[in-house]
């Protein structure tokens, strides 16, 4: 990473919960950047506060759930307490989003056509007819097939893969400088996961739009990303370049993962082993453990991990692990 | 905390209208059909008529008392059937599907679209007047709701794991229904029933009126309130004290439902 | 059929009417057509496909919850259908199923459903039914104290061991478990892997492992079948099917495998998206998705033929494609 400025800084994340009796952080102590043009993932299991992080960049966030500190930068300028017409401005022109169901992100009432050209309409001006035409030329970008004859076809009319390739085209129309998404091939066949990806890498490559991606799928984030953060409960454990999360993980976390999944060739390579396990559950927002949260799950707490919570620690490469006994 | 309160205050209320429906007639402080009296006509409440007498010197406090045994009896015989028809129409309807389910849904259809009371006027003219003929009457006529609602929730809940687990363990339709089905759609139709009874105890009214329910000079809810139309300007307290007797006992019946609704759901049982 | 056979399914289809009104033809889905496979005693058969190939289908024929249009499903030496005796086929075959979340009735304890399958199968003596439920609870991994809780207070780990105590305490033979870990976060799915393997071995279990995890399939089994439009295209031993696949679309499964471990294998990808199986392309179903497909693809359907000892295979051009490395 250049010493330019960054194109998105997230620091000192803290986003809260508000439930029955309480407010309780669900989101804690995140700091990331993304250069211009790069390639960001934040794995994590559900729950684990990815998706609100996400949320609160795209000034998203709903009650119960409410930003509680810290700054949001895009190309410098603090975007966290926008007031809500300048964010949405921001939102689809410069940073864009794609989700996981696109069934339930597109208008059922209107023709994905419509829905793209929109985007030229609302944020750039033009006039309807040029932005319809724009709007075919958007679904050629994204392949697919006959798309004057797509351009005016409702979403029940496409398949999942198509849907989320109109997905694809409104949130690049503008070009904006950051994609955000958020397992955005988890509904998809996995043939149909694999095309999209691969979409969505040669696209943003193209035209340097940097990528936020969020995933439980380690395999899926190191595929398309330079580097990945691992989320536990609220909290960034580990932040590494994406060719070394398999290899070598630091944080007990991170290895526990990449030990407990069963990956194909590894029956052919060792044979049939008993897979590790790591013990007990996630824990919920309202019920975080003291300390380190991965404590009660870790074989290797002492006493420290379950009183005090561990910073960050740098490791070469830029690489950061949350952890007293890390590696 | 909520649920107690519904619990509390709905089991109170419905309490209160079942004693009076079962205590009423000791409670009156006069025959509520021999005496009227011409020189008490329509006097405002007052310590010797709690509650006002009506046009022809009757004391509306007995009336009220007596009546809670016909509309009570009425309402809540009706609703039980209603509730029986409308929930095992929907379920099987939404269950089974198919040429049953078009069956019902036309049947509903029909239903929704024939004024209920002129149906039940029909079965009436069959059945002839009295009080379980107007039971029954009422109780044919007002399921087209409950059966909506519960082959809804039926066709949702068919199609989750724990039905296709139950096939799969061996379960008959019959068993899948009872065991599945119904305790997962029980929820909104206890909350139709209720809602209903208010309905079906002013239905009774209308009835009565037309002479074909309860005879005229016995006292029922509904009718008092029907009677006292006319005079709601000059003798408001003719239709308050009936019209103040069905919204307790229908707000009652609602919020037990309710409470009833959320203790049979272990989910929010165990909810803090 | 080999007397040994747990599970022998000979030449399946079952299609169903589609849509159809008063004035049009129902349309013919051909959910599963001419599908021939085996279980053993003790053995896992892997089951992968996507979307609409007709594993559900097949899952359900199994069951005796559908009829075979042809061809027969024999479990454990009885064919089954609808009319097939529901209790005898129950304690035969069992179902794990995918989403640990609506697969419990929420409204029934632990204890209830696990105990109503015993008395419904005539086991009515209440202490045997205690005990069984208790050991069945031990065997799972969770405390027979648990068993008076409802579902909501377990987590989604548990609730997927609840659900195969209930899938095993008619002890069946033959279980099938449909992407039993897939609904799960990544964490505790190692959990359930490794129990279900253990059950397995204790129990003498022969599973039918549906999954589109191909890393939990080649953990699991010991032969793979791969599914697609309602047909097996492939099939044969984990090492034949993971290390030499020769179908193009069992290639590009595992092309699309987001793991670098896997990019070794290389990057066959499909295009395109699963053809509707109402309307099924001519010739190999495969080919409009097909980098290899020629005209012969076109034409006519390739037959599912030994390519190797125990390895069969549904390409025309499987010979030529096997020197090409996947």
């Amino acid at each position: 990473m250049s010493g330019d400025m960054n194109l998105l800084e997230v620091e000192d994340l803290r986003i809260e919960l508000t439930a029955d009796n309480g407010r309780y952080p669900a989101v804690e102590g995140v700091s990331f950047t993304i250069a211009r043009g790069e390639t960001v993932g934040l794995v994590g299991e559900s729950g684990c506060g990815k998706s609100i992080t996400a949320l609160s960049v795209m000034g998203l966030l709903r009650h119960p759930l409410a930003l509680a500190g810290g700054k949001i930068r895009l190309t410098g300028q603090e975007i966290q307490d926008l007031p809500p017409a300048e964010m949405r401005a921001l939102r689809g022109k410069r940073i864009a989003m794609i989700f996981q169901e696109p069934m339930t992100a597109l208008n059922p009432l209107k023709t994905v056509g419509r829905q793209i050209a929109e985007m030229y309409v609302l944020h750039q001006g033009a006039n309807w007819n040029d932005a319809d035409a724009r709007a075919v030329e958007a679904l050629k970008q994204v392949k697919v097939p006959a798309p004057e004859r797509r351009a005016r076809a409702y979403p029940h009319e496409l398949s999942g893969g198509m849907r989320q390739r109109v997905m694809i085209a409104i949130a690049l129309a503008c070009e904006p400088d950051l994609l955000i998404a958020d397992e955005p091939t988890t509904a998809l066949d996995v043939t149909v996961q694999s095309e999209i990806v691969d979409l969505m890498k040669e696209l943003c490559s193209a035209k340097g739009t940097a990528i936020l991606m969020i995933s439980h799928d380690l395999g899926l984030v190191t595929d398309i990303c330079k580097r990945v953060c691992v989320m536990y409960a609220g909290r960034i454990v580990e932040q590494q370049d994406s060719e070394m999360i398999f290899n070598r993980p630091q944080h007990p976390y991170t290895q526990g993962l990449v030990a407990s999944l069963p990956r194909l060739g590894m029956r052919a390579r060792h044979g049939r082993q008993r897979l590790t396990e790591i013990s007990g559950v996630v824990p919920g927002i309202t019920a975080y453990p003291d300390g380190c949260r991965f404590h009660p799950r870790c074989g290797r707490k002492t006493e420290i991990c379950e009183k005090v919570a561990p910073e960050l620690t740098p490791l070469a490469d830029g690489a950061l692990v949350r952890c007293y006994h890390y590696g | 905390m909520k649920i107690q309160a519904n619990l509390a205050i709905g089991g109170g209320l419905t309490a209160l209208a079942l004693f009076v429906g079962v205590f009423g007639p000791w409670l009156a402080h006069t025959d509520p059909i021999m005496d009227a009296n011409l020189m008490n006509a329509e006097l405002s409440p007052s310590a010797e008529f709690w509650f006002g007498t009506d046009q022809q010197g009757r004391d509306i406090w007995s009336r009220v008392m007596y009546g809670a045994q016909i509309s009570l009896t009425v309402g809540i015989g009706s609703q039980l059937i209603n509730t029986a028809i409308g929930t095992t129409l929907g379920v099987t309807a939404g269950y089974w599907g198919g040429w049953w389910d078009d069956f019902v849904n036309g049947l509903t259809n029909l239903m929704l679209a024939i004024p209920s009371l002129i149906f039940a006027l029909a079965i009436m003219a069959i059945l002839g007047p009295g009080l379980t003929s107007l039971m029954i009457a009422l109780g044919l006529t007002n399921w087209s709701y409950t059966c909506r609602i519960s082959r809804a929730q039926a066709l949702a809940v068919r199609t989750q794991g724990y039905v296709q687990a139950a096939r799969v363990l061996g379960y008959g339709d019959v068993r899948i229904m009872f065991t599945q089905i119904l305790p997962n759609t029980l929820g909104p139709i206890i909350v139709i029933a209720t809602l209903g009874m208010g309905g079906t105890i002013l239905a009774e009214a209308a009835l009565s009126f037309l002479g074909l329910g309860v005879r005229p000079p016995a006292p029922s809810w509904g009718s008092m309130l029907s009677d006292a139309r006319e005079t709601i300007t000059t003798a408001p307290w003719l239709s308050l004290f009936p019209g103040l007797a069905i919204f307790i006992t229908v707000l009652g019946l609602n919020l037990l439902g309710d409470g009833l609704r959320d203790v049979l759901d272990p989910q929010s049982r165990s909810r803090r | 059929m080999a007397d040994t056979d747990l599970l022998a399914i000979e030449d399946l289809a079952v299609h169903f009417p589609v849509g159809g009104g008063m004035f049009s033809q129902p349309q013919m889905l051909r959910a599963v057509d001419g599908v021939s496979l085996r279980i053993r005693p003790g053995e896992s058969l892997g089951l992968v496909g996507e979307s609409g190939c007709g594993k559900s289908t097949l899952a359900l024929s199994i069951l005796g919850l559908v009829d075979p249009t042809r061809g027969r499903v024999v479990v454990d030496g009885t064919a089954v259908g609808t009319d097939t005796d529901r209790l005898a086929v129950a304690r035969t075959v069992q179902m794990v199923f995918q989403d640990p979340y609506a697969s419990l009735n929420p409204r029934q304890t632990v204890r209830r459903t696990l105990a109503a399958p015993l008395r419904l199968h005539g086991i009515t003596n209440s202490g045997e039914v205690a005990d069984r439920v208790a050991e069945m609870l031990r065997q799972v991994g969770l405390r027979p104290d648990q068993a008076d809780l409802y579902p909501h207070e377990f987590s989604g780990g548990q609730r997927q061991r609840i659900g195969i105590a209930r899938a095993l305490i008619l002890k069946p033979k033959l279980v099938i478990c449909d992407e039993p870990v897939s609904a799960l976060d990544v964490s505790i799915r190692a959990q359930i892997i490794n129990l279900l393997l253990e059950l397995q071995a204790e129990m003498g279990l022969s599973y039918l492992m549906i999954s589109h995890d191909l890393g939990v399939v080649e953990h699991m089994s010991d032969k793979v079948a791969v599914m697609y439009l309602g047909r097996i295209v492939e099939t044969g031993g984990w090492r034949e099917i993971f290390e030499r696949p020769r179908h193009p679309y069992t290639r590009a499964l595992i092309a699309a495998i987001p793991d670098p471990l896997t990019r070794a294998l290389g990057r066959e990808k499909a295009h395109g998206e699963v053809p509707s199986p109402l309307n099924p392309p001519p010739g190999c179903t495969f080919n409009p998705r097909c980098p290899h497909a020629i005209d012969k693809c076109r034409a006519s359907p390739p037959v599912l033929s030994p390519i190797e000892e125990g390895h069969l295979v549904s390409c025309w051009r499987a010979e030529e494609l096997s020197t090409v490395r996947a």
